[in-house]
């Protein structure tokens, strides 16, 4: 038993850490309330190469694991960027991981180095208004029209749309009735997200601003054969690999994000006096900071250990369950408690805190709530029956 | 050509540094360690010179404890070649500068770039040791540095008291570098992972032949006072008065 880090994954939280820490928090704060995207804090990462982390060596990138991913995360969510700095590069890194596993050699050399050097935007597109986490029941559809598909329907919560050259794109292709098991029957697309076949409107959200979330509408959009991901009718499997380890890293961030507020609220409790005393010495303040402070430690500890299990080949799907169940709360708790550490002055825009608060909420409801979480848990490591 | 640069292991300026309780020195639990950031910037000129010159290897040494092993993976990540680490016990400038001979008599380098100080202690002393042990020409404090064209010789701007001062040596000869001589670069995540196969060597520096008695001895080591409040004043008669009488300022 060893709990040292590779001394790889050291290197790159401290230059990962150093780069981030260029960006600060009236930087992040400046885009959060204009709603821009953070061009300049991904043109820095995307020249360090960092978005080819995961992205196999042959086709331009670092082939490095989960891990090494996670840690990059953690880092940029740590540095007071919280989830717009982790989603800006999230989508990039993790957004292609289908096509890295299951893609056509031709996709793959055609796309991937354009995804480690960040020239390629994509845009996740899986969830729908009517579907949401039974994904069996989507509703878009892609037909067969001559030598190409045309695709139609409507998808929600697709991040970056706004700037994706591209999206990556699950649709019926067997309709739900003539297929064997619900899940089969659907097919993944990626596909040119051309602005003459589809609407796309931004969601008004709580937080996460400088990233948008699009509705995005599709009517007969045509794609070619050519971007087909993996094959015809197996496009739910195919995504499947991907989830534990965004559950992995999404752990990883909602730990960078609760660390960050609980250094800003320790700093404020040492620092503001009242009654005489800095408020920090009142247990009522101390206790839950050092409670968080452990939950986080914790936290932290479970997703390096999914990551570790995720990268030696392991099935980690009840690790990665665990990872984001406990990283969410901690975080979240963290950012709570930190907001009611600076009372008054944690709820103005200008001490930050109340921007982790509302960006680190999200994790508790994505990419998997955490009451679907638990579910896993009850059903695969308890082995109690399926609730739903 | 070869550029030997060094490279020393600080606390973060950003991090708060206690005094410990016997007064000896800092608290080091804790710490976070980066690279002296003249230094980094010592780096940067050196991988600068090797992009425009083509032919230079660029070798980064540190003197002090084994976790100066990160530091020096930086300065891999930044691009140097490799990186020579001399473990010493905290070693006085002196004995750096006397550590530093011995590597420049082994590596043969054509220059040697210093961090004009280390933000630690703010000696500011071992690029001027090395020189004179060495018996090399000098330029400190240097906002600019330019090879002329048969790159025997180089020419340097100097930050110095009252404005600029340029002056111009023949090669091999020792450079400390201030501020304003660039903008180090953030090593790239390709830059990390070549560092990891690149050549690390350690050298005890007991095995170099060198006197490492300290010839400085710390005393006593204490915090600054605490800024006491100011004072308000009625007036800018009383002000001015102050100013005269009390702060002697005018």
């Amino acid at each position: 038993m060893d709990f040292a880090l590779p001394a790889e994954i050291e290197s790159i939280r401290v230059e990962a850490e150093r780069l981030a820490a260029t960006f600060g928090d009236d930087y992040w704060r400046a885009k959060d309330t204009a709603h821009e995207f953070p061009w300049e804090f991904y043109r820095a990462f995307a020249a360090g190469g960092w978005l080819g982390i995961l992205v196999p060596q042959q086709y331009g990138g670092a082939g490095l694991g989960v891990m090494a991913a996670g840690t990059l995360l953690r880092a940029v969510a740590s540095s007071g960027g919280a989830m717009n700095a982790a989603s800006t590069l999230h989508l990039s890194i993790f957004g292609m991981g289908p096509v890295i596993h299951h893609g056509s050699e031709a996709l793959k050399s055609k796309y991937l180095p354009l995804t480690a050097s960040g020239e390629l935007h994509v845009s996740f597109g899986v969830t729908e208004d009517d579907a949401g986490t039974d994904t069996s029941r989507i509703r878009t559809s892609a037909v067969r029209h001559g030598d190409h598909w045309v695709v139609s329907g409507k998808k929600t919560w697709n991040t970056k749309a706004q700037q994706a050259d591209k999206i990556l794109l699950l649709a019926r292709t067997t309709p739900r009735e003539q297929c064997a098991k619900p899940l089969d029957g659907m097919t993944l697309f990626l596909a040119d997200l051309d602005r003459s076949y589809c609407e796309i409107r931004e969601i008004a959200k709580l937080g996460r601003n400088a990233v948008n979330s699009n509705e995005v509408f599709l009517r007969e959009l045509p794609v070619d054969d050519a971007d087909v991901v993996g094959e015809v009718g197996r496009g739910f499997y195919h995504l499947l690999d991907g989830i534990n380890p965004e559950r992995i890293v999404i752990a990883a961030e909602a730990v960078g994000i609760g660390r960050r507020a609980l250094d800003c609220a320790t700093s404020y409790a040492r620092e503001r006096v009242v009654f005489g005393r800095p408020i920090g010495q009142n247990q009522a303040i101390a206790h839950p900071l050092a409670d968080s402070w452990s939950e986080l430690e914790a936290a932290d500890l479970l997703w390096l250990k999914a990551a570790w299990a995720y990268d030696r080949g392991d099935s980690a799907g009840a690790l990665a369950n665990m990872a984001k169940l406990r990283a969410a709360d901690a975080g979240f708790r963290a950012c709570d408690r930190a907001l009611q550490t600076l009372g008054g002055f944690g709820y103005a825009s200008e001490y930050n805190i109340e921007r982790y608060w509302r960006e680190s909420r999200l994790m508790r409801i994505a990419p998997i709530s955490q009451e679907m979480a638990l579910n896993f848990l009850c059903e695969h490591v308890l082995g109690l029956p399926k609730s739903y | 050509m070869k550029i030997l640069v060094t490279v020393k292991r600080v606390p973060d300026p950003e991090s708060s540094i206690k005094v410990n309780p016997e007064g000896t020195g800092i608290v080091e639990s804790g710490l976070k360690w980066v690279v002296n950031p003249f230094d980094e910037i010592a780096i940067e000129e050196a991988l600068r010179i090797k992009e425009a010159q083509g032919d230079v290897e660029v070798v980064v040494v540190s003197v002090g404890v084994s976790e100066s092993q990160e530091q020096l993976r930086t300065g891999l990540a930044m691009g140097a070649d490799r990186a020579i680490l001399v473990k010493a016990d905290r070693p006085d400038t002196a004995a750096v500068a006397k550590i530093l001979v011995k590597l420049v008599e082994k590596e043969q380098p054509t220059l040697v770039i210093l961090g004009k100080q280390a933000i630690d202690d703010d000696s500011n002393e071992v690029g001027q040791m090395l020189a004179h042990l060495l018996g090399w020409p000098q330029a400190t404090f240097i906002s600019k540095l330019t090879f002329a064209g048969d790159k025997a010789s180089v020419e340097c701007i100097r930050e110095v008291d009252g404005g600029m001062e340029t002056i111009a040596f023949a090669l091999p000869a020792i450079i400390t570098a201030d501020l304003r001589l660039n903008e180090p670069r953030y090593a790239s995540l390709p830059g990390i992972m070549k560092a990891r196969k690149k050549p690390m060597e350690e050298i005890d520096a007991a095995s170099l032949g060198v006197d490492l008695t300290p010839r400085v001895r710390i005393k006593k080591m204490a915090p600054p006072p605490a800024r006491t409040a100011g004072r308000k004043v009625e007036s800018v008669d009383e002000l001015i008065n102050a100013l005269q009488t009390e702060a002697k300022v005018m």
